[in-house]
């Protein structure tokens, strides 16, 4: 994923002077996200980084891993920064803003508590935005081999032999 | 060597497929010296290119042709264009199948006067028996080398089976063990034996698990007798002025309509596609569709009574590692009316991998619940249910004429709703394993419900009289005495297990009867 990019060339320090930070864990500059870290960045061509860390947040709220960086919900999320996915994005993103405005946020990505955020997904559960991102996460999240090891699987066993000797029957717990 | 016959060549047997039951007939066929041309609609994946990849898998092998689905089913809601997970290619869906080899129970061939009069229920005595089965069932479990049949051992439990089989036996069940499965467990016809690798839904990469793909087709092949035409997609059988087929017209690998002559056609593309090709061959003649003067072509669609249970534990289990299927229990395959529910259903260990749990554990859920869950993957046991379920004439496939495939042909649409009997069956297997994993310190446990039909039954389904069925007690359609069909919508009855082990039989036993047929020239 070659536009999300370890911030190895540019220097922490230097990252975060470009950007600010718009919620836990995320932060925005002129034409990329990042993380708060500044231990990657992203950049958007279609959408504002703001709409897209607005999408890396809701994938997060959508599928919570506490153990998952957010690194990997940003590649899930990497596809809607395209001309085709511009329009849909902005309008999803406008309608969690003003749910978040009625409840006295001034945007979702402000919104600092997960239970109200979810609420206001839980709004919009019916709709094509939502159901679109929460239907290409399960791909989009889960089937990224790098987050399988977060989660104990370890992905395809024919190179090593399968797990004939490698602990098939290992548990002694039972 | 393989052979190579003429489109104009009208003594072939053409069989429409290369599974369970196409790949069998064909390979018995040749072997008897018939010519056979077989038309696989998919591409030939052998081991080498199978995948330890689930969703690459699935979009290599799969069959993945318009289809829609419509009744209560939850499939038609969360899949509503994927109403099965079969495969396109050669070998069929034994690339995929889990290799459970069981043969069905004495009354599961008679239960229309076993269970009585089911309400809702299109249920039917089939016009064969047990003790008729018997021998094919032996031929069978023998070509595909079923473990505890024939000398040939069990195989290992894994992990998940370790937590499958204590929480079977402090519940008291007193049938549980490995399974038959048709997965060596020694090196055996050519094959190795399982090296616990886990992925035996993506085709065994080790061919320790037995597929029509690399077993018996390249035994008919090597007979000279058996052609396999690959990317030869059947769009219509085509019929003389009396009514005998004469060949089929099928889609070549460039898109190309080519028309195969042939002596007798078998069709065997599952049972959503088998009754769709004999409804898409309607003619002047036919205008129902061939071999549908009963109107039941399509018509009893079954998929099994299915749902799994997934179990978390405070400690790891590690249940994708080795065999998928790796135990059963079958205590619950009686028919005991006292439970609420007619008939049985088994229990058989299953696992997925990381991605298709996300797609099949709770469809369309989201959230802590959901990924509360996920976070314990590590931590899972999991088994599959698999029971009969009750045929209904409103289960059906049926032509959706406003939805065309790649070739402008109306799409199958796939109608199913539970019956009441199914639902008590599930409610009830869904409680025995929760009961079971509880016995063994389950934390929690997580009901989910079928996943797209593995386990298509019952469109062409045999009967004794015409009127009744499509086709008679040799898979041949009571109309055309040169159609036959080959694959599992032959099923008058679905019964608990697993269908594979049947479908073989049956395909042996009517190549059989076409060999002595053709000879004595009455076909």
């Amino acid at each position: 994923m070659e536009t999300i990019t370890s911030s190895k060339g540019i220097s922490r320090r230097e990252l975060l002077k470009r950007c600010m930070v718009v919620g836990a864990g995320l932060a925005v500059g002129t034409g990329f996200v990042a993380g708060s870290t500044a231990a990657w960045a992203m950049e958007t061509k279609h959408i504002s980084p703001k709409q897209m860390a607005t999408l890396i947040r809701m994938a997060r709220d959508v599928y919570p891993h506490n153990h998952i960086p957010d690194e990997f919900y940003a590649r899930a999320m990497k596809g809607y920064d395209s001309d085709d996915s511009k329009a849909s994005v902005a309008e999803g993103v406008m309608s969690l803003d003003k749910l978040a405005q009625e409840k006295g946020y001034a945007d979702y990505l402000s919104a600092s508590w997960e239970d109200d955020r979810v609420e206001m997904l839980k709004s919009i559960e019916d709709s094509s935005f939502f159901q679109t991102v929460r239907g290409n996460l399960i791909t989009g999240l889960y089937n990224q081999k790098e987050v399988w090891p977060l989660f104990g699987y370890e992905g395809e066993s024919y190179s090593k032999g399968g797990y004939m000797n490698r602990g098939y029957n290992d548990i002694n717990w039972v | 060597m393989a052979a190579k016959f003429d489109l104009n060549d009208d003594g072939v047997v053409v069989v429409i497929g290369s599974g369970a039951g196409g790949g069998v007939l064909s390979n018995e066929l040749a072997q008897k010296g018939v010519k056979v041309v077989c038309l696989e609609a998919g591409g030939r994946h052998l081991p080498q290119d199978y995948q330890n990849d689930e969703w690459a898998s699935f979009g290599q092998i799969s069959w993945l042709d318009a289809r829609t689905t419509s009744g209560d089913w939850r499939v038609s809601k969360d899949f509503s264009g994927l109403p099965s997970w079969i495969v396109k290619a050669v070998g069929g869906s034994t690339t995929h199948w889990a290799g459970a080899s069981l043969r069905f129970q004495e009354h599961e061939f008679k239960v229309k006067t076993v269970y009585g009069d089911v309400a809702g229920a299109n249920l039917m005595d089939w016009p064969i028996g047990l003790s008729e089965m018997e021998p094919w069932y032996a031929k069978a479990e023998k070509n595909l080398g079923v473990t505890r049949t024939n000398g040939i051992p069990g195989l290992p439990g894994n992990n998940n089976y370790k937590v499958f089989e204590a929480g079977a036996k402090k519940l008291g069940y007193k049938n549980v063990h490995t399974g038959r499965m048709a997965i060596n467990s020694e090196p055996r016809d050519g094959r190795t034996n399982c090296q616990q690798a886990g992925f035996c839904f993506q085709g065994c990469k080790f061919g320790a698990k037995w597929s029509s793909a690399y077993s018996d087709i390249p035994k008919g092949e090597a007979t000279g007798n058996l052609e396999v035409r690959t990317h030869a997609q059947v769009l219509k059988i085509e019929h003389d002025a009396k009514g005998k087929v004469t060949g089929v017209i099928y889609a070549d690998k460039d898109g190309n309509q080519q028309m195969q002559k042939a002596r007798i056609v078998a069709v065997a593309g599952n049972s959503i596609e088998s009754p769709r090709l004999l409804l898409n061959s309607a003619s002047s003649m036919f205008p129902d569709g061939l071999a549908n003067s009963s109107g039941q072509v399509g018509k009893n669609y079954m998929r099994h009574m299915t749902a799994s249970m997934y179990a978390v534990f405070p400690k790891p289990v590690r249940f994708w590692r080795g065999t998928t299927m790796a135990g059963i229990v079958t205590d619950e395959s009686i028919h005991d009316p006292s439970r609420g529910f007619v008939g049985g259903y088994e229990l058989e260990t299953l696992a997925l991998g990381v991605p298709f749990m996300a797609a099949f554990l709770d469809p369309g859920a989201w959230g802590r619940s959901f990924t509360a869950a996920m976070d314990m993957y590590e931590n899972m046991a999991g088994l599959w249910i698999v029971g009969e379920d009750m045929p209904q004439e409103t289960n059906a496939i049926t032509l959706n004429k406003d939805v065309k495939d790649q070739y402008g042909l109306p799409a199958p649409n796939v109608h199913f709703s539970d019956h009441p009997n199914d639902i008590a069956m599930r409610n009830h297997a869904w409680g025995q394993a929760k009961k079971l994993y509880d016995s063994v310190g389950a934390t929690r446990t997580y009901p989910t419900p079928p996943y797209p039909s593995t386990h298509n039954l019952g469109t062409n389904r045999m009967s004794a009289k015409p009127r009744d069925g499509v086709v008679n007690r040799w898979g041949q359609t009571h109309d055309i005495n040169n159609l036959f069909v080959s694959d599992g919508s032959q099923f008058t009855t679905g019964a608990a297990e697993n269908p594979t082990l049947t479908i073989v039989a049956l395909a042996m036993r009517q190549a059989d009867y076409i060999a002595k047929e053709m000879a004595a020239r009455t076909i």
